[in-house]
């Protein structure tokens, strides 16, 4: 999606705020919104690549001007309300409503802390060795990035759309986010670091010995 | 740090702000304290989280996972060729021998920078990063500005960073687009050749690992 969330190469944005020391949260309700976000996801009704679509598809405005734990917890509600884990209404009060539908039937059980410290050392990887298509493409190879536009979520920034670059290599076979965040199943594929040249990308005013790589999907090249 | 926040029955009904040890006289509480703890308050009413597993999950990434992590790793790759070799060709798995795997770290790349070679990592669409060894991402990763310039203009990010990279050094930016998960192994500064790995996993810093800082430009009191 061209949401506000691809910024790669727009300007204008100030300097970085780089603050000294920094601690992990700013506010103890950061880390409330973490963690919620987190252990609701344990439940495994969504995809990391669905809840990424929910965030990025929030308005431009409204993207641009939240903090990032606040741009989690919009996500995160729309998210709960989309697979009947809560109403709008609910959010305000914040105590269940009983004339709200009635939670899935094969939601499983919130993991207790020992089950959440499991799934947090575990992670959840989306390789799926040997699981793609053959590979169409080597180190070396010249590739070009499809011109995607879509609505839907896609993980092919709009900077390397339509550019050509050369496959670095080849991370193995991963889950296709563009399917898993449209609940299409998984359809794991090639996944490859591609470099481009900054000049490439950029044109003259970019270094001449400088290099952008993106981790682009089979589907989302072409050989150039 | 990790004592002073599990009362679970009040202590996160405050926001204290963004400057905020302890001045919970100074304002009510932000409406995003309050959205959270709506959102908290439901989704234990419901069962949908075990209250107990939040504090894991804020208590884990609070005091427990964080950037010394990162920095044992590239303590033992600069004592330990064989170790670098094995980090360098499969990262995931030299970086498990530590213990450390798990949630977005499930499957790493690290990258090696030399006198010709600086590695920068970013991402543009969100804000991947390599929690299992860094921690959660500084805010300023997560931000309009870093994610925007990083790969139009490294080398003026690096320069606010106070990272001058010659012209003849090659600068290149990995975009995490996909679910590959980058960390940098920074040069090993002159002067501590006969340094053990404790003495040197102290001086690694997170920026380092990230590639917007060299240990290099550090002075000797920065690094104590």
């Amino acid at each position: 999606m061209n949401g506000a969330q691809d910024l790669g190469g727009m300007m204008g944005f100030g300097p970085i705020g780089i603050e000294v020391n920094e601690p992990v949260f700013h506010a103890p309700w950061e880390a409330r919104a973490l963690a919620v976000t987190l252990a609701i996801g344990f439940l495994g009704r969504w995809s990391i690549d669905e809840a990424r679509h929910a965030r990025e598809s929030l308005p431009p405005p409204v993207y641009l001007t939240s903090s990032y734990y606040e741009i989690w917890l919009r996500g995160l509600e729309k998210l709960m309300v989309r697979h009947g884990l809560a109403t709008v209404a609910e959010f305000e009060t914040g105590v269940p409503d009983p004339a709200a539908p009635a939670l899935p039937a094969d939601l499983k059980p919130a993991p207790d802390a020992p089950q959440a410290a499991a799934i947090l050392a575990r992670g959840a990887s989306a390789r799926r060795e040997g699981g793609g298509h053959p590979a169409r493409f080597r180190a070396g190879d010249r590739v070009k990035v499809r011109d995607i536009n879509t609505l839907a979520h896609t993980r092919a920034p709009r900077y390397v759309r339509g550019r050509v670059g050369t496959i670095e290599r080849l991370h193995g076979d991963f889950v296709l986010p563009d399917a898993a965040a449209a609940r299409r199943g998984e359809d794991p594929q090639p996944c490859y670091a591609v470099r481009f040249a900054a000049r490439d990308l950029w044109g003259e005013t970019a270094h001449p010995n400088d290099c952008v790589h993106a981790d682009l999907w089979d589907d989302y090249l072409e050989p150039a | 740090m990790a004592g002073d926040h599990h009362d679970h029955a009040h202590d996160h009904d405050h926001d204290h702000g963004h400057d905020g040890q302890g001045h919970a006289h100074a304002a009510p509480p932000s409406p995003m304290a309050a959205r959270v703890k709506a959102i908290e308050a439901l989704a234990v009413a419901k069962g949908l989280v075990d209250p107990a597993a939040l504090d894991l999950i804020v208590d884990t990434y609070e005091s427990k996972v964080g950037p010394r992590n990162g920095a044992r790793v590239v303590a033992r790759a600069w004592t330990d060729p064989a170790y670098k070799a094995r980090l360098l060709s499969d990262a995931t798995a030299a970086i498990a021998e530590f213990g450390f795997t798990g949630r977005q770290g499930e499957d790493m790349v690290v990258l090696e920078n030399t006198d010709q070679v600086h590695n920068m990592v970013v991402c543009t669409l969100c804000s991947c990063y390599p929690w299992t060894v860094l921690g959660l991402p500084p805010v300023w990763y997560k931000s309009a500005p870093y994610r925007s310039r990083a790969v139009l203009d490294p080398r003026g990010v690096l320069a606010e960073f106070g990272c001058r990279v010659g012209d003849d050094v090659e600068v290149r930016v990995w975009d995490s687009t996909a679910e590959l998960r980058y960390l940098v192994l920074p040069q090993r500064p002159a002067g501590t050749e006969d340094w053990d790995e404790d003495q040197l996993a102290a001086i690694v810093t997170r920026d380092s690992m990230i590639g917007v800082t060299r240990l290099a430009d550090q002075t000797p009191e920065m690094r104590s």
